[in-house]
């Protein structure tokens, strides 16, 4: 028996493979297809799920009414279809101003005496492991009407002379926007940091000996080799803005509803279950086409493990 | 600590110069600092009679070959060696004329489109050497660049470099820990230890007239044998060896040496004379065979004279398949230390 | 002289960064301190001791405790220090198992080949391209429609009802982090030398001994980075365990959410303080270990 299985290689992996695999096809896989079976579902007067075919949840995502003014049988609704778009240009709004303030850092901290480098990344790790829920609250008394913010910009008016009346920043899809950039910051510092780390100083120099100045040498050389960073960066940020309904819950009220929020609220005050596992099938499709064009174009990052 | 410390090179035009010494003898900071690297924080670097120890690299008329090569692993070999010529603002004909002309030069012809990660080491070197060249630079600077090549492409690059040399003019200024490396391709080597120069000069010099002991061990291999001056007239003396119980006659030294000093005398290996007759009475001496190595164009014997370990080298002139040809173990011989080719040294 | 010095750009550009990054973290400490019970305005730290908490409507005016009375008031909070233990139960088991699996996955892929390998592979790469609430919700619905089932066709009643509680947090966390432990050790795998391997079998160890003696030691490191990062980001969790979490299974950020639905005291701060204080010094000692391990190794 050992024997046998000492020379069966296949056999082998296949049982390391195996409880893995095993795990992740129940909790994972018959997951996925479940949602899947229910988003074709109808929803019973009780909240339960009634099995049947019917595209009706999808229907009624991409805007299809029957709840129309002047009595027509049908009409379009751009709800949810809002809703998606707001969704995707929040998470690319995100990702955007996260790459703009992680790739300075990311540069400082791989330019930074190797003694020192140790300490500012940890000065990075400290915020990413508070967690995810403290950080939003965190945001919300900052930027209450009596928040910190507030307090000042008083301050700063009044030294200026300005009139002063505190800003309402708290429950506006610009505090949701806040939150999620710096949720997700870390999460982009870390893998640009590791790629830039890995580029040979020699190039730089190299770059320099060719008559490349500062500048020059980011462009042509820094940037590009550190794009690999940006890419892992960008998928570690992108996809799960595009999924959280913690920060527009708690920083933008009844104001900001995502995807996110679509769903959960399905699930647990609505209680449409089919209609919730339609919603979560397209984001997961819509993050899925995102993801898809974006490492077409630019590779799949290597540094994803990093963080 | 400085990495290197009043070291004073001038380098002339054309010619090809290496630093040869072990790793930490200050030879790869002295070139970086001639790159623009590393500014001195002291003293300064000319480049065609101009202070140049404080102008960063990209100003510089001066280029270099890594030793990791450093080519641009996101650009094709084209643009790799495209980049000094664009940096310079020059026009795309231009950049497309000399880029070609560099690659084949280097014997690259129609490589340009691939990745240096597709490139065989020999070749990613001739890349690196290429996008050097092709800015023309007054002196080209190259940091160990046969390092990481085998040993038999190495000796190919070693030529082709010196001819290219040769053929461009250019200074080349050559960092190695090869000995051998920087006796074939230079015109003048500077060898270093511990930050400074020890010695500096053709190879034929280092290697004949070394100037201390460190040189003399550094480069080839040397018998040292500790005596003291017993006399001095004109420019010989004679020297006695306590190691032998004899004393060396009409040996030539250097000026500073003064009676009675202390001495190394020092004599390279296949300068011994070895004879199993006694032929003359001066500078002879009975010796026991203790060792022999074969190493085929070489045979190595290791002697003992009164206690004194020597090493002799005699060259295989004629085949040794017959045992009774060649010196055995044990056997007593002469060995001959010919004054003019031996070397007294001051001792460290 | 260096050449490359950092521009005063970037210099100012981190030091910003680092602000937006502390600012809230600081302001959060501080509030940990607020006199007024209401939170919603700093009103100077508790000035005084005294034996019992004096109040003037929602400003404390001296505790037991002094300043540090919303610390007291946290201990004695005795559903934190149950959501505190049931957030580490859930990290501990989870991240054990989660490892040897997760391991055990990395050198089947990384080592072998067999027929399920694109699968496995696959299955892998999905917790990380997709948002966590689409598998949130995935095993709230299959954990619902199973218990449903089973429930009914089986006559559980009572206690003997299966619901959503610890095992299904701590198996579904395992679901998400099974994927980063595999990635983390088989990057480590991918650097490692076989004939380390093959020199323990030429002197005489058999598979098992030299898995034992020579590969494990060696992708320890791997293996504990992996367990680590698994660790956290069960700590860290919130969707998943809020979609499987059930009566008994509060988790500390799932305890923290629902206080922020409903009223905000210094308490929450103060919690937020410890957990800070919490991470800062674990950090801080991972980091002290990881420098005398390469130290060590260098």
């Amino acid at each position: 028996m050992l024997q046998r299985l000492r020379e069966n290689k296949s056999a082998q992996g296949t049982l390391l493979a195996l409880p893995t695999t095993v795990w992740l096809f129940v909790l994972l896989i018959i997951p996925l297809i479940l949602t899947l079976v229910v988003s074709f579902g109808k929803r019973s007067p009780d909240g339960n799920v009634i099995y049947s075919f019917t595209l009706d949840n999808y229907v009624r995502l991409f805007g299809y009414s029957t709840d129309c003014p002047e009595g027509q049988a049908s009409c379009f609704d751009p709800l949810y279809v809002n809703i998606l778009g707001r969704s995707l240009s929040l998470a690319f709004n995100t990702t955007f101003f996260v790459i703009s303030l992680a790739y300075p850092l990311a540069y400082f901290i791989a330019r930074a005496h190797p003694k020192q480098r140790n300490m500012y990344l940890f000065m990075v790790l400290i915020p990413l492991w508070t967690n995810f829920v403290i950080r939003v609250y965190a945001w919300m008394m900052l930027l209450r009407k009596e928040g910190a913010i507030n307090i000042i910009l008083g301050w700063i008016m009044n030294a200026l002379n300005i009139p002063f009346t505190p800003l309402e920043m708290l429950y506006t899809p610009g505090a949701v926007l806040v939150g999620m950039i710096y949720e997700f910051l870390p999460f982009m510092i870390l893998p640009i940091y590791t790629s830039l780390e890995k580029i040979d100083t020699s190039l730089y120099e190299a770059a320099a000996d060719l008559g490349a100045n500062s500048i020059k040498t980011f462009l042509r050389v820094t940037l590009p080799l550190s794009m690999p960073g940006v890419v892992a960066g960008t998928i570690l940020v992108f996809i799960p803005v595009m999924g959280t309904f913690i920060v527009s819950d708690i920083l933008g009220g009844r104001q900001v509803i995502l995807v996110g929020n679509l769903i959960q609220r399905q699930f647990l005050d609505a209680r449409d279950p089919t209609f919730g596992s339609a919603a979560s099938l397209i984001l997961m499709v819509l993050t899925l086409i995102v993801t898809y064009f974006y490492t077409r174009k630019f590779g799949f990052g290597e540094e994803i493990v990093v963080a | 600590m400085a990495a290197v410390d009043h070291v004073t090179m001038q380098i002339k035009n054309g010619e090809f110069f290496s630093m040869l010494g072990s790793s930490g003898c200050g030879k790869t900071t002295s070139l970086r600092m001639i790159a623009g690297f590393e500014w001195p924080t002291d003293g300064e670097v000319y480049i065609e009679g101009k202070a140049m120890g404080h102008t960063p690299p990209f100003q510089r008329k001066v280029n270099t070959v890594f030793q990791s090569y450093a080519l641009f692993q996101h650009m094709t070999i084209f643009q790799n060696v495209a980049f000094g010529l664009e940096m310079e603002g020059a026009k795309e004909e231009e950049i497309k004329k000399r880029v070609g002309r560099a690659l084949d030069m280097v014997q690259l012809t129609g490589m340009d489109r691939r990745k240096p990660k597709q490139l065989s080491g020999g070749q990613q070197q001739r890349v690196a050497l290429a996008r050097a060249l092709v800015k023309t630079p007054d002196v080209l600077l190259l940091d160990e660049p046969l390092g990481a090549l085998d040993l038999k492409l190495r000796k190919e690059m070693q030529l082709e470099l010196k001819a290219l040399q040769q053929q461009l003019g250019i200074t080349f200024i050559y960092v190695t820990h090869d000995q051998e490396e920087a006796l074939t391709m230079s015109d003048r080597i500077a060898v270093m230890s511990k930050g400074k120069v020890q010695q500096m000069g053709t190879p034929v010099e280092v290697y004949e007239r070394p100037a201390n002991k460190f040189v003399a061990d550094f480069i080839g291999e040397s018998n040292f044998l500790e005596g003291k001056i017993k006399s001095i007239s004109k420019d010989e003396a004679s020297v006695f060896i306590p190691g032998l119980n004899a004393e060396l006659v009409g040996v030539p030294i250097s000026e500073g040496l003064v009676k009675g000093e202390e001495v190394n005398v020092c004599i390279r290996p296949e300068k011994v004379r070895i004879a199993d007759k006694h032929v003359v009475n001066q500078n002879m001496f009975h010796a026991r065979v203790t060792n022999t190595v074969y190493i085929g164009a070489d045979t190595h014997i290791y002697v003992d004279v009164n206690g004194a370990k020597l090493k002799v080298l005699e060259q295989n002139r004629i085949s040794r398949l017959d045992p009774k040809s060649f010196y055995t173990v044990g056997q007593e011989v002469w060995l001959m230390l010919m004054p003019e080719n031996t070397l007294v040294l001051k001792k460290d | 002289m260096n050449p490359f010095r950092r521009s005063p750009f970037v210099i100012a550009a981190a030091v910003l960064v680092y602000v937006f990054l502390y600012a809230p973290i600081v302001g959060l400490i501080l509030y940990s301190f607020n006199a007024s019970r209401a939170n919603v305005t700093f009103e100077g730290f508790i000035p005084a001791y005294s034996e019992n908490v004096v109040m003037d409507g929602s400003l404390v005016l001296s505790s037991p405790c002094g300043p540090f009375h919303w610390y007291c008031d946290l201990a004695k909070n005795d559903d934190v220090a149950e959501a505190a233990g049931n957030t580490l139960t859930i990290a501990f088991t989870a991240t054990i198992i989660a490892t040897v699996i997760g391991t055990m996955a990395a050198l089947a892929l990384q080592r072998y080949n067999f027929k399920m390998k694109p699968f496995s592979q696959l299955a892998l790469y999905i917790p990380i391209v997709i948002p966590e609430i689409v598998m949130g919700i995935g095993v709230l619905t299959l954990f619902s429609q199973f218990f449903g089932w089973a429930n009914t066709t089986f006559g559980l009643e009572g206690d003997a009802r299966l619901s959503l509680g610890m095992a299904t947090v701590t198996m579904s966390h395992i679901a998400f982090m099974v994927p980063f432990v595999t990635l983390v050790v088989q990057a480590r795998l991918q650097g490692f030398d076989k004939s380390f391997e093959e020199a323990a079998m030429d002197l005489g160890a058999n598979e098992w001994t030299t898995f034992r003696r020579v590969t494990l030691p060696m992708i320890l490191p791997g293996i504990m980075s992996g367990a680590l990062l698994a660790f956290t980001l069960s700590l860290d969790d919130f969707v998943i365990t809020f979609f499987t979490n059930g009566p008994g299974s509060t988790t500390l950020p799932i305890y923290v959410y629902g206080l922020l639905r409903r009223i905000i005291t210094p308490q929450v701060n103060a919690l937020s303080t410890v957990w800070i204080l919490v991470v800062f010094f674990a950090v801080l000692l991972l980091q002290i270990l990881q420098n005398r391990d390469s130290k060590q190794h260098s």
